[in-house]
């Protein structure tokens, strides 16, 4: 590096630098990185994309059951209502985070976020109890392709949900050492985007899975 | 405590691996036996394992993709030569069980390792440059992309040396690829050489396409960018929708082999033919990936060496569109014979003829761009002709696979391997040559010899029509692809000069190896004072050769389409607005890092050594919480040095 | 010379054929102009020439765009058409409505299995079968149901044309008529693993008479395609000279369709657990 370069850790404005290099026109917001959220969203787009095809192959094989359990079978709705509240709930409990955050309440965002990991991980409980009793039961993701793509579709949603929660987790260590500046509310609109997604997707999973499974 | 690897992996018992394992051996020796003779670790480290910077990035690219390109070669040339020996009920030299992991690797490493790489890396060097940017938006990402393509460079390889590859074809279809007919650990390699470089491609598309649409310089509207800009905009586009589809197919095929799902297997209700849908549905928009960029190439050289002005440019941009929407709507023509019915087949013929007709718009422009033009024969604009008559050709045999009932009786034949390799060769391979040409005095500040690049291409030309016509050819003769001998007469004299046309390709690539050598030995003789050694019309060449790290001192004020070239001529005084201080992206090793544990990771993951897998995976997720840690690692470079910079480059300029 | 796609010996080859032929004419009305007017215009126009005009800020022609677009228009929408209708009247499930001296000519009905790494051929209604060796009397028409054991081939006849793939559990149809008297190679054009390049079948066209011969010595011999022969031929394995089976026991297609019996298995990792796992067929 040349010998009069400036760094200066600590300072909190990670992305602030390339703010400067845009001026054609776009006017540099100070809240949020715009560059950080388009790229998340565009992200985004091809993790829909990904669900997409997971969708697709379960509406090809959703039916190959191979002699062996159904949905209509397996599927225990009240089980499924109550994951459903647990993940819609914490999506409202990230948005009262989100309130928090424009508020600039920093202790407001870690108590809600906590709420929302919580949920998130009752969630997540609660679907790896589900998927383990069926592997004990003999409807394990190799018994069949329904229960294979199953699982994957369903799997995948969760394994996001963790990694979302992971985030979470570090989000919240970062708020609280580093505050709500800049690049943390980025990456707090980032995070929520996902969560919210994440929901979304869910909908699709007990609306197309299960609820048309069980029927 | 090693999973599924043992010391039976390495193929001690085949001599033609053990060479290659030796030849490896001895480059990678030479290689970092110079590196610390010369006593460049910590230069190699600080300016390039860690930069961020996106010409090093894209430099590193490329410098795969040709490496890969030697691999993928030594490869064609094998088959080339056993071909050529074991017709009329010979056998030839190769075992068959290397030469089918042969032909599927040289598929792979040339589609994912030479084309892809070298695209990109193109793209990387060139568009922020013409944007008038610095960077791309996100330079970490960009780097971290980078060494997760390596790190499937590094499964490809190993796998040469430990184990085996996939003897499936290029995409592997089930149920042949699945753990019952495929045991052993050949299609892992392939599923996570491709699932690990397919994350790096995917976070490049979403890098530039941000930076496309967010950091253009003020003034360059969409309609002002560069045809180039304009096709990796495309690209990048198609790369996010089209790679999370390979994503999926390849995760689900891997569930099948590693957790006995079903899929795609045979029993218990799995689809095969599923397998096929999703992976062409990838699988077509892989190609037009490819061969965007190679429009948006061909577009800059045509113009600049015209000394013209792109004929027809809002119809170059509206094809490109058109491409990109249509690629999407055209992929069950890869499995026409597949029974899908008349309807089904028809609707997909006749889409895959429309896209010929944007594609055909491009060809005409560029023929109107020359028209009426002063034409300049530099080596790009030999390559750029050559395309030209040869892709038109590709074109052509394209169409008429379209057709469904021509195809029932060319599928899979060497009729198809020819077309494609016309169009990808022709097309994609000639761009990225072309590209090379032109844009390395940009990279380096030197030209390259032109005498010796004229000698490369014309060997290319020529060893290509020598190589692919006999196999249109044998195609009309009833040759299937991916034999691995033959037993028909009439077929020999025809495979034989499809091996010489091998043999003066590799002409053409020792002529590529001397040109690249003679040149950095003669590299003062041609140096590139100005920047601008081709009189090019475009943002880059308004920069010094090499272009200092932050690339543009002042960012330029853009007041039409090729800018550069209209101040050129309207003799605009050079920018004398005040300098400000520029802040620039630090260098980091957490991309590397990631890179190489993920190449741990693929491997672990491919011999069942789950421990490794385990603590490679803690540490990547280790990796990337510690970079995301929300310091300030950027610098700054102060005014003093823009200031230094500038007047070497007014003397030069001078000079 | 053996240009097996370029002489066809029967109608569904050669109706391809002309399809073939008839685009690459069509084509060749934009590709020959555009490959001469490049080498013309980048000679005509090069850097060093005295005379040619030079005009660099022309850069748009409305009447040159509207030829350009319209030509290449106005071709795909013929080759369009011919897909379509050529695509329907080509439909390899489509069943060949021969008719001699007046009246239909019956079909005859061979089943093909694809196996590692040769062809079965049953005659259901002849009650032979042959490995390798396809009897086909010329002008009557042949209807194939094809599948596949194990992994994915593809039934192909080059010089009969029409092409269709084996899919294990799945059943494919295809309609030939071999309109002349030969020997024609068989192949199968999907790689399908270490066998392929020798899965080869030789595609007999003979006279009716010379038909119920090759019949009638296949019900002489000695071979028969019962249980045990029908799993080792499904063993891995090629066969370089062709058998013939004096009687076909059960109905192998049919087992084979729907059992997705996977005889190559070295770490067959099924579910159940069972050696064969039968499914119904889709």
């Amino acid at each position: 590096m040349p010998p009069n370069v400036v760094t200066v850790p600590g300072r909190l404005e990670a992305t602030d630098a390339f703010a400067k290099l845009r001026p054609h026109g776009v006017p540099v917001n100070p809240v949020f990185d715009g560059n950080t959220t388009l790229g998340f969203w565009v992200y985004l787009m091809t993790d829909c994309l990904l669900f997409a095809g997971l969708f697709a192959a379960y509406a090809v094989l959703g039916r190959e059951a191979a002699g062996g359990p159904t949905g209509k079978e397996l599927f225990d709705l009240p089980n499924v209502l109550r994951e459903t509240g647990c993940l819609l709930a914490s999506s409202f409990t990230y948005g009262l985070a989100t309130l928090a955050m424009q508020a600039d309440r920093r202790g407001g965002v870690l108590g809600w976020l906590a709420v929302t990991l919580m949920l998130g991980l009752t969630f997540l409980g609660m679907e790896l109890g589900e998927f383990r009793h069926l592997v004990s039961i003999g409807a394990g993701p190799d018994r069949s392709a329904f229960l294979s793509s199953f699982f994957t579709l369903v799997g995948t949603h969760g394994t996001h949900v963790l990694f979302g929660s992971i985030w979470m987790l570090v989000l919240m260590a970062q708020v609280a050492k580093f505050g709500l500046n800049r690049t943390m509310r980025t990456r707090l609109v980032c995070l929520g985007l996902f969560w919210h997604f994440l929901d979304i997707v869910w909908i699709g999973v007990f609306s197309f899975v299960y609820l048309m499974g069980a029927l | 405590m090693f999973g599924k690897l043992t010391l039976a992996a390495i193929p001690f018992q085949q001599p033609i691996i053990m060479g290659a394992m030796a030849f490896m051996a001895l480059v990678m020796i030479a290689v970092l036996g110079t590196i610390t003779v010369t006593g460049r670790w910590r230069w190699l480290w600080t300016e390039w394992l860690t930069s961020v910077d996106h010409k090093k990035i894209g430099v590193m690219y490329i410098l795969l993709a040709l490496v890969m390109l030697l691999r993928g070669f030594s490869d064609a040339i094998m088959m080339r030569s056993q071909l050529a020996l074991a017709t009329a009920g010979a056998a030839g030299y190769l075992p068959p069980e290397h030469y089918d992991q042969i032909f599927t690797a040289h598929g792979v490493i040339m589609i994912f390792f030479m084309a892809m790489p070298f695209v990109v890396g193109l793209m990387n060097i060139v568009v922020p440059l013409q944007i008038g940017a610095r960077d791309v938006a996100f330079p970490f990402l960009n780097s971290l992309s980078f060494w997760l393509t390596f790190a499937g460079f590094g499964l490809i390889n190993a796998s040469l040396v430990i184990g085996e590859f996939a003897r499936t074809g290029w995409l592997a279809y089930p149920p042949l690829s699945e753990l019952a007919f495929s045991p052993g650990v050949g299609v892992d390699y392939w599923l996570w050489a491709l699932q690990i470089s397919g994350v790096g491609t995917t976070l490049t598309a979403v890098n530039f396409v941000v930076t496309i649409l967010r950091n253009r310089a003020p003034g360059m509207t969409l309609m002002r960018m560069p045809v180039f800009t304009w096709t990796s905009l495309c690209t990048s586009m198609l790369m996010c929708a089209a790679f999370p589809i390979l994503t999926v197919t390849l995760a689900l095929l891997t569930l099948d082999r590693y957790f006995g799902m079903h899929f795609f297997t045979n029993e218990l209700g799995g689809n095969p033919m599923m397998y096929v849908n999703m992976i062409w549905v990838w699988g077509h928009p892989e190609v037009y990936i490819l061969v965007l960029p190679a429009f948006g190439i061909f577009s800059e050289i045509v113009a600049t060496f015209s000394g013209k002005r792109l004929f027809g440019y809002r119809q170059m941009v509206i094809a490109t569109v058109l491409i990109t929407v249509l690629s999407f709507t055209v992929w069950l023509h890869h499995f026409f014979t597949m029974g899908a019915g008349a309807d089904v087949n028809a609707f997909f013929g006749i889409m895959s003829m429309l896209i010929a007709i944007p594609t055909g718009v491009k060809v005409f422009n560029w023929l109107f761009t020359m028209y009426r033009g002063r034409v300049r024969f530099t080596v790009p604009v030999l390559w750029t002709i050559g395309f030209m008559v040869t892709f038109v050709i590709g074109g052509v045999t394209g169409v008429l696979l379209a057709m469904p009932p021509a195809d029932f009786v060319l599928h899979n034949s060497l009729f198809l391997v020819a077309h494609f390799h016309n169009t990808i060769i022709g097309g994609v391979v000639f761009a990225c040559l072309a590209g090379f040409s032109y844009w390395f005095p940009k990279v380096t500040g030197f030209t390259l010899d032109e005498r010796l690049g004229r000698c490369a291409f014309w060997c290319w030309f020529v060893g290509f029509y020598v190589s692919f016509m006999p196999l249109y050819a044998l195609g009309l003769m009833g040759m299937t692809r991916r034999m691995n001998h033959t037993d028909n007469a009439a077929w020999t004299p025809y495979l034989h000069v499809a091996a010489v046309g091998a043999v003066i390709i590799f002409v053409g690539i020792v002529f590529q190896v001397v040109q690249l050598v003679v040149s950095i030995r003669r590299r003062e003789r041609n140096r590139d004072l100005t920047g601008d050694p081709w009189n090019g019309r475009t943002l880059e060449w308004s920069i010094p050769s090499p272009p200092p790290a932050y690339n543009f001192a002042r960012v330029p004020v853009v007041r039409g389409l090729d800018d550069f070239w209209e101040r050129k001529r309207r003799a605009d005084p050079l920018d004398r607005s005040p300098l400000e201080p520029v802040e620039m992206p630090s260098n980091t090793g957490a991309g590397f890092v990631t890179g190489v544990l993920s190449l741990v990771l693929g491997f672990g993951l491919v011999w069942q050594i789950w421990w490794l897998v385990a603590a490679a995976a803690a540490c990547i997720l280790a990796t990337v919480i510690v970079h995301s840690t929300p310091i300030h690692r950027h610098f700054e470079i102060a005014v003093e040095d823009l200031k230094r910079d500038e007047r070497l480059r007014i003397s030069s300029l001078g000079a | 010379m053996d240009w097996s796609l370029l002489d066809p010996k029967g109608p569904v080859g050669a109706q391809e054929l002309h399809i073939l032929v008839t685009a690459f004419w069509l084509m060749m009305i934009v590709a020959v102009p555009t490959i001469v007017l490049t080498l013309w215009f980048a000679w005509r126009y090069r850097a060093s020439s005295q005379t040619a005009r030079f005009a660099p800020d022309w850069d748009r022609s409305h009447p040159i765009a509207i030829v350009c677009l319209a030509v290449p228009v106005i071709i795909v929408a013929i080759l369009g058409t011919i897909a379509w209708k050529g695509s329907h009247e080509l439909d390899p499930y489509r069943p060949l409505q021969v008719e001699a001296a007046g009246k239909a000519v019956r079909p005859i009905e061979v089943q093909v299995i694809a196996l590692d790494w040769k062809w079965l051929f049953v005659y259901p209604e002849l009650g032979v079968a042959s490995v390798n060796e396809l009897a086909l009397p010329v002008g009557v028409p042949v209807h194939f149901s094809i599948t596949a054991s194990s992994v994915m081939n593809a039934f192909f006849i080059p010089r009969l044309g029409g092409m269709i793939y084996a899919m294990p559990r799945m059943q494919t149809q295809l309609s030939l008529l071999a309109s002349e008297k030969g020997t024609y190679d068989g192949i199968s054009s999907n790689y399908s693993g270490g066998g392929f390049s020798d899965m080869k079948f030789a595609a007999r066209a003979m006279s009716a008479a010379a038909f119920d011969e090759w019949v009638a010595s296949a019900r002489g011999s000695e071979e028969r395609l019962d249980g045990s022969a029908l799993y080792g031929l499904l063993a891995p394995g090629i066969e370089r000279t062709p058998k013939r089976y004096s009687s076909v026991e059960g109905d192998p297609f049919r087992r084979v369709l729907t059992a997705g019996l996977q005889p190559r298995s070295q770490t067959t990792r099924l579910a159940t657990g069972d050696p064969v796992c039968i499914t119904l067929g889709n």
